[in-house]
């Protein structure tokens, strides 16, 4: 892709440039869809149509909203911190677009090929908390401050789960590359998933070895962790505390407005395909397709890469539609439970996971 | 000047500056928050070094960890952000002295050490090499610090803990 850009435009920096803008507008597309999807499947949980006027079944509804939002005034009250204030929601989509720079939509295109791509993506979302504390403070409005402490100390609770149900899935690539080796490059990862759904690592890994049967129950129990960890890092229902409307008006971003509260709503749906993609990566193959590629038996080539983005984005949308879905049926926790759901059930949980999985990939 | 030139003085721009700003900032809290800038900017140039995983480690628990601690600390003791913080100059005179020495010997530090200065080679995972380093030559230090840190977490949390009466 990169190759391929530097010799239509015949310079490196321009190419640079345009591929790593490309994830913006799979972005803005994404969220243009999500935030429809998310509308019209709330109204139908709730027995109602949802958006009908815009457009046939209201699919314009979204881009008449972007342009009310464009016009907007930008209001910032006048007991607010103004240069913290406007820098909190850049940094807050900052923060969840650095996370794309890792994510391989397809087997030719990847941000960075960096061989520590999950790690960084872990590191790189501690921004995001920055930026929502920093929007929470500089609103100088106690529900903004609650809202953006509960979100940080929910969102740093819940990073250890993941990352140990992560390193469990690391471990058990390891059983897989060449070398004996792990690996933290999402890219290799979906390599090593390749060819058929009964590869991916939730049903255990490649192949048909004792191990993989062992280790089919821990892989789902690990799965079932992450989707719960992951709901909380994005602040999405049952653990929407930080936006808990009853409570908090709406959080961190209550004194927001016009098109900063658009970076927000922008860095959150974005979020929510970032955690999606991550679980279809480690645990659904990636990019690589359940059934095998029309490209290959048909002998045209570049339509693989084409096919790849497809399962990415299907998968990625899957797993988003998930979380909507959550959302409409399940109440809030409380403060107190969502903590201990964290520190009582899924830390533990996710620890004996992680030493059952490392018995049985050594074995 | 090649663009990684060009990359690494805007990491050091970002590094220096922030840092100036976090000592200069009048609010505790707005020097936490530039903080941040100079933490992501010395992340950036171990990139440029190629020492990947540090990089990622710095931001993870400068950021994400410490700097998230320092920003609740701050934000919980309600007392501390309403003190007016003194940066102002005094002690003029040893503080010249003081900075003057360290200067020169920074300097003279840099101007007698024989830098390495081959041409650059390509980027290499560190990570590998690390962990294994850590787990075989230095496992026993290795093993200390976590302990070390598990000491410190059930320290705190039981200095945090209300006694039962």
């Amino acid at each position: 892709m990169h190759q391929l850009l530097e010799e239509i435009f015949g310079s490196e920096l321009i190419a640079i440039i345009i591929a790593s803008s490309l994830p913006l507008i799979f972005i803005t597309v994404l969220v243009i869809f999500a935030v429809l999807l998310e509308r019209k499947v709330a109204g139908h949980m709730q027995d109602r149509l949802g958006p009908m006027r815009v457009g046939y079944h209201g699919i314009l509804q979204t881009i008449a909203d972007f342009f009310k939002l464009i016009q907007k005034e930008d209001i910032v009250a006048d007991t607010t911190d103004k240069r913290f204030f406007n820098l909190a929601p850049v940094l807050v989509f900052a923060g969840s677009y650095a996370a794309y720079a890792a994510l391989p939509f397809s087997s030719a295109y990847i941000g960075s090929r960096i061989d520590l791509g999950l790690f960084y993506i872990v590191a790189i979302s501690s921004l995001v908390v920055a930026g929502i504390l920093m929007a929470g403070w500089s609103s100088n409005n106690k529900y903004s401050l609650l809202g953006a402490m509960r979100s940080a100390a929910q969102i740093v609770s819940y990073e250890i789960p993941t990352v140990l149900v992560i390193l469990s899935m690391v471990m058990i690539s390891a059983n897989f590359t060449v070398d004996g080796k792990g690996t933290l490059s999402l890219m290799e990862i979906s390599e090593i998933q390749t060819s058929s759904f009964w590869n991916w690592f939730v049903l255990g890994g490649a192949g048909f070895s004792l191990s993989k049967f062992l280790l089919l129950p821990f892989t789902m129990a690990a799965f079932l962790i992450f989707l719960i960890s992951s709901l909380a890092e994005v602040n999405r229902t049952p653990f929407d505390m930080p936006e808990a409307e009853s409570e908090l008006v709406a959080g961190y971003h209550t004194e927001y407005s016009g098109m900063k509260f658009a970076m927000f709503f922008l860095a959150e749906y974005a979020n929510m395909f970032a955690v999606s993609a991550i679980a279809a990566a480690i645990f659904f193959g990636g990019y690589q397709s359940p059934i095998g590629y029309l490209g290959n038996s048909l002998g045209i080539e570049w339509l693989v890469p084409i096919e790849q983005f497809f399962w990415f984005s299907v998968k990625g949308v899957f797993f988003v539609f998930v979380q909507m879905w959550l959302r409409w049926t399940l109440p809030r926790v409380r403060v107190d439970q969502l903590m201990t759901i964290c520190w009582k059930y899924l830390i533990p949980y996710a620890f004996v996971n992680l030493t059952i999985i490392g018995i049985i990939s050594l074995i | 000047m090649t663009i990684y030139d060009i990359i690494f003085y805007l990491f050091a721009a970002i590094t220096v500056l922030s840092a100036f700003l976090v000592v200069t900032a009048k609010n505790i809290v707005h020097s936490a928050f530039y903080l941040l800038f100079t933490f992501f900017g010395v992340a950036g140039l171990y990139v440029l070094l190629g020492a990947d995983f540090i990089a990622i480690v710095q931001i993870m628990v400068y950021v994400g960890g410490i700097l998230i601690l320092l920003l609740f600390g701050v934000m919980l003791t309600n007392k501390i952000t309403s003190v007016e913080i003194k940066s102002g100059t005094i002690h003029v005179l040893p503080a010249v002295i003081g900075l003057g020495l360290f200067a020169a010997f920074v300097l003279s530090t840099m101007m007698t050490t024989k830098w390495k200065s081959n041409p650059a080679e390509l980027p290499f995972t560190t990570v590998y090499d690390l962990g294994y380093i850590l787990i075989n030559e230095y496992v026993l230090i290795f093993e200390l610090l976590g302990i070390l840190l598990l000491i410190a977490l059930i320290g705190a949390a039981s200095i945090a803990r209300k006694d039962k009466e």
